[in-house]
């Protein structure tokens, strides 16, 4: 029998390949790097960040191809490209943040970035899957590289109690996930998304097997955890507070992005049709979440916790974007594009808050209690000044990428008829208003304990922290005041999807 | 009546019975031997619907590899420590009788017939006589699904590194001995 | 010959009976188990589902998620051992682990 193998071209995967390569060479350098018993190995974050440059630029080659490489099993197109923009980002940045807190917790060997990269490729192959075989490849790539990570301190009991926790939760919520695409195959019989889009038009109208609803049930549960949506967030506060902090800040970034790339191109693309059908449990889910996330964040007391259910209360405005991508005029368009828009500006506040956190830790110590931030506008000015500003964007106050993210996300909702959601999402950001404003109070308002005061003047940053802290910055500021470019950029992926 | 109606109820009653040993049984040990015999009953059915070299697979990997590695940390940890790492879970019950309740429905909709299964491709007999051929399989793994085998490999690697990063020992827990002695 | 039917209502089963270990089991080493069968029920109804259709997608895609629970069985076993052994020193009895 002759094998013939299918015809492909790097060009396409060379994103993916620079990744994986960097990823081996990165565990092979710490491998022979440590013969010389010199301590300091942050050399490889920095081959780590290199990696990550060279797939950026090997991924900004691949802007305006639309290619279904592999007999479709992945959909290289600008949706993909844009998302693993935002996956880069946030791999960059928390590179970046790690090197310093990776020296003060002995954690900067080869494995740690190795898994940082992998699990980036896992996310590429989430935003990149044009066949469900492939989206679950990238949810596992990912997921199993992340327990490991969550678990990098594995002399604290915390880190591995939040590794398990999460691993059996991740463990759980595959499951669900794996039975809903049985479910999507059996009725349509492929799991190929165009060619399960293309199934559902030509079957007839209110006439699709009972099976399929079981199925969208099941990924959504499925989904659900991955995003953090409300009720299936519950790990979320333990695990963002066991985890290393720059593990915390990746946790909270480029995989949930991954997550609402996966449900993009199953739900607002390959299942557009049903959306009349889907929508509901997304409109519930998206209300719970945040209004969940927004009140539970309100009485935490440790930082970390916090922006844990800051995160799930976010995740519920990029649902809201989501409820909003299908049905009549150009809902899918604009819906999706702020989808797009959303995580990429969320990326930046978000892990530029986690920056500071990170940069307040000292020795093998995190200062997480928010009374660890009074006074800190007098200790540490120019920290206290930035965090001011993410968690200005995190309240969604302009001029800052925050207010835009959600200015385009509720007007998608508005645009698609969903008035009583954007309502839902307006009352809910007023509400996170008040603990994010909090922090700025504690922080200028408020006066330090005694000892801290001694202790900040031997505060230093590290180099890599302050890169960090200033890309963070910018990309805050330059998606709040000139979001055009970005908001093109959005709406030209999605409609180069569609015509 | 057909013969393969008595196996179908053989192996799928051995199937849940050695599945409900699993979620029931208090012995450790225990439950991992109903496990295996549940893969090897699983692993029936799948010659059953022709799926032979997946058959094969499910035995190779699960009854033998997955099942030698759950075995090989029961006894290398004390069974008695392990269940101290408990789960609270205040709302059990509620969820029990939630995920019967959606079984229920679940069973209700497939013997009712009521799912409206799409109806088998134009080639599926021509495809159906080749679905048993290991050969065929073989054939679509290493072309059309060439891509997410190549990716398999590197999600193994990766769980390979992690597995091994968080299972090793500490230099302190060895007594002195420096990770660089060890590697 | 057997119909779909019987093979989707013992992989719903087995599912279900993975889901109520999964949620009932207060041991780490057995909620993986239960995780195993739920998966187990999924990889049944997908052959099942490959044979109807008549393709040969079903089948490929339980290989994955054999390789995938075998990569999950070794890092989730990993955890244990290292959750064990951090706890090896510690008063077992304060351990709140796991509110959820």
């Amino acid at each position: 029998m002759e094998l013939r193998f299918p015809e492909y071209d790097l060009g396409l995967l060379a994103p993916m390949l620079i990744l994986v390569i960097t990823g081996l060479v990165v565990l092979l350098a710490d491998t022979f790097g440590r013969r010389r018993a010199s301590g300091d190995r942050s050399f490889l974050a920095y081959l780590s960040l290199l990696g990550l440059l060279l797939t950026f630029y090997a991924n900004s080659r691949l802007s305006g191809v639309v290619a279904a490489p592999f007999h479709g099993l992945l959909a290289i197109d600008a949706v993909a490209v844009f998302f693993n923009y935002v996956f880069l980002a946030s791999s960059m940045l928390v590179v970046l943040m790690s090197i310093s807190y990776g020296a003060r917790h002995s954690m900067n060997v080869g494995e740690y970035y190795g898994l940082i990269l992998f699990s980036t490729l896992g996310m590429m192959l989430m935003a990149a899957g044009g066949d469900l075989m492939t989206i679950f490849l990238g949810v596992e790539i990912l997921s199993l590289n992340l327990y490991v990570l969550a678990g990098f301190l594995r002399g604290q009991a915390r880190s591995n109690e939040a590794a398990m926790k999460y691993f059996l939760l991740g463990a759980f919520a595959t499951g669900f996930l794996l039975y809903g695409i049985s479910f999507l195959y059996g009725a349509t019989g492929t799991t190929n998304l165009k060619a399960m889009g293309g199934f559902l038009k030509a079957a007839p109208a209110g006439n699709v097997s009972a099976l399929l609803y079981v199925g969208m049930g099941l990924l959504i549960v499925g989904f659900g955890f991955k995003v953090t949506a409300v009720p299936f967030h519950m790990y979320t506060p333990d695990v963002y507070e066991g985890a290393p902090t720059s593990i915390t800040a990746f946790l909270s970034a480029g995989p949930k992005a991954a997550g609402f790339a996966a449900l993009v191109r199953v739900f607002s693309f390959a299942l557009e049709g049903l959306h009349a059908d889907w929508w509901g449990a997304f409109w519930l889910i998206a209300a719970l979440t945040m209004t969940l996330g927004n009140i539970l964040a309100i009485v935490q007391a440790n930082i970390k916790r916090m922006l844990a259910y800051s995160s799930i209360a976010h995740a519920g405005y990029v649902l809201v974007a989501l409820v909003a991508s299908g049905g009549v005029g150009g809902a899918q368009r604009l819906g999706v594009s702020s989808v797009l828009f959303y995580t990429l500006a969320y990326t930046f506040f978000n892990l530029g808050a986690f920056a500071v956190v990170v940069a307040m830790g000292r020795g093998d110590r995190d200062q997480v209690g928010l009374a660890d931030y009074a006074g800190l506008g007098y200790r540490r000015p120019w920290l206290a000044l930035v965090m001011a500003l993410f968690m200005v964007s995190l309240a969604g106050i302009p001029p800052t990428a925050g207010f835009v993210g959600k200015f385009v996300v509720f007007k998608s909702a508005l645009n698609a008829g969903f008035v009583w959601l954007t309502i839902i999402a307006v009352l809910n950001s007023v509400v996170a208003v008040f603990y994010y404003l909090r922090v700025i109070v504690i922080m200028y308002m408020r006066e330090p304990a005694a000892e801290m005061q001694a202790e900040a003047a031997g505060a230093s940053f590290s180099g890599s922290l302050v890169i960090a802290l200033i890309l963070a910055v910018l990309g805050t500021l330059d998606l709040g005041l000139f979001p055009s470019r970005y908001l093109d950029l959005a709406l030209r992926s999605v409609q180069a999807l569609l015509g | 009546m057909d013969l393969s109606f008595l196996f179908f109820y053989l192996f799928a009653a051995v199937a849940v019975g050695a599945a409900l040993v699993v979620v029931l049984n208090r012995n450790i040990l225990h439950c991992a031997m109903a496990l295996v015999l549940m893969f090897f009953a699983i692993a029936a059915l799948f010659l059953m619907l022709g799926a032979e070299f997946i058959a094969a697979v499910q035995v190779l990997v699960y009854a033998g590899a997955i099942m030698v590695l759950f075995l090989f940390v029961i006894l290398l940890i004390q069974i008695d420590r392990v269940q101290m790492l408990r789960f609270a879970h205040r709302q059990s019950p509620l969820v029990v009788i939630i995920a019967v309740l959606l079984l229920a429905e679940l069973l209700y909709m497939i013997i009712r017939g009521t799912l409206g299964i799409a109806p088998g491709g134009a080639d599926a007999a021509a495809a159906g006589a080749a679905s048993g051929s290991t050969e065929a399989f073989g054939a679509l793994l290493y072309t059309t699904y060439l891509f997410p085998f190549e990716v398999a490999s590197v999600l193994l690697l990766a769980a390979m590194i992690g597995a091994i990063l968080l299972a090793r020992l500490d230099k302190e827990e060895v007594g002195g001995v420096s990770r660089q002695d060890m590697s | 010959m057997i119909s779909l039917q019987h093979y989707l209502a013992l992989g719903a089963i087995l599912f279900a009976i993975g889901v109520v270990g999964v949620l009932t089991r207060r041991n780490a080493i057995l909620i993986l188990m239960a995780i195993e069968l739920m998966l187990n029920g999924v990889n049944i109804t997908l052959i099942a589902f490959a044979r109807h259709a008549g393709n040969l997608t079903g089948q490929i895609f339980v290989l994955f998620i054999i390789t995938v629970a075998a990569a999950e069985a070794a890092v989730g076993l990993a955890l244990v051992i290292a959750l064990f052994r951090g706890r090896d020193t510690l008063n077992v009895d304060e351990i709140h682990l796991l509110k959820w």
